[in-house]
């Protein structure tokens, strides 16, 4: 056996020439972003309520960046993230009481979790612009 | 045969002393975030457009404000468990790790305080 550390590509690294992406496994990557990413969103939501708490002038100067395309842009690119991480994590809680792990389950979960995360997304967004 | 003592395997901690309990309550937050996300996304969805008085009247009432800490708690909390995987996953470096790891749960207290103290400050004033 050699003592000298193989030169091999480790992981994360592996990703892209190493690695062929499969829906499921990009599925599991992208859960764990959005997560990433609500938590960091989680600022913007302490940043809303209180400015709230801090009147009208406070709450004005905040706003007003929210419904400015960049905010627009940041809230749909949220909404989505708030979405996906609520449906894929569904899924995960059905693997964990042992339903769908079979490879075919696997896949027609995936495919429904990103349906219906873009679909609530739309619906959320229509309740807001339906006024 | 397991390697693991009677007395270990009765208590079921593992090494790290601490069992399945942060498995355990990721998915119980998990399970409550999926009611009161959904419930907040759409509320907050409903109230595109308005303005101060509209937000704060929202706020304002009881119901809203109790469901609005529930979710807050949950949401910080779910968070707070799940930042910390990451962390305990890419972080190789054990100082960085352990400096990591407290950011992570300070940081998280801070803004669920922040959060839910604004909520009473908003529902219970004038």
């Amino acid at each position: 056996m050699s003592h000298q550390t193989p030169n091999r590509p480790l992981s994360p690294f592996m990703l892209g020439q190493y690695y062929r992406f499969q829906l499921t496994s990009l599925l599991s990557f992208v859960h764990r972003i959005t997560g990433i990413g609500l938590s960091m969103g989680t600022f913007l939501l302490a940043g809303w309520l209180i400015t709230l708490a801090g009147g009208p002038e406070t709450y004005g100067m905040f706003a007003k960046h929210l419904t400015a395309w960049y905010g627009q842009v940041l809230l749909f690119c949220w909404s989505w993230a708030f979405m996906y991480h609520l449906c894929n994590g569904i899924r995960h809680l059905g693997w964990d009481i042992g339903k769908g792990y079979e490879l075919k389950a696997a896949y027609a979960s995936g495919y429904a979790v990103v349906v219906v995360s873009l679909l609530l997304t739309v619906a959320a967004w229509a309740v807001a612009y339906a006024k | 045969m397991s390697m693991r003592s009677p007395l270990g395997q009765a208590r079921g901690l593992g090494s790290a002393k601490d069992g399945t309990h942060h498995f355990w309550v990721q998915r119980i937050s998990a399970v409550a975030l999926v009611p009161l996300s959904l419930w907040f996304v759409f509320s907050v969805a409903r109230l595109a457009g308005g303005d101060f008085f509209m937000v704060r009247h929202w706020v304002h009432a009881p119901s809203v404000a109790i469901t609005l800490v529930l979710f807050i708690a949950a949401a910080l909390y779910h968070s707070a468990l799940g930042i910390q995987v990451v962390i305990e996953d890419y972080v190789g470096n054990e100082g960085a790790k352990i400096v990591g790891l407290l950011l992570n749960k300070f940081l998280h207290a801070i803004v669920a305080v922040s959060a839910i103290f604004a909520v009473l400050k908003v529902a219970l004033g004038s």
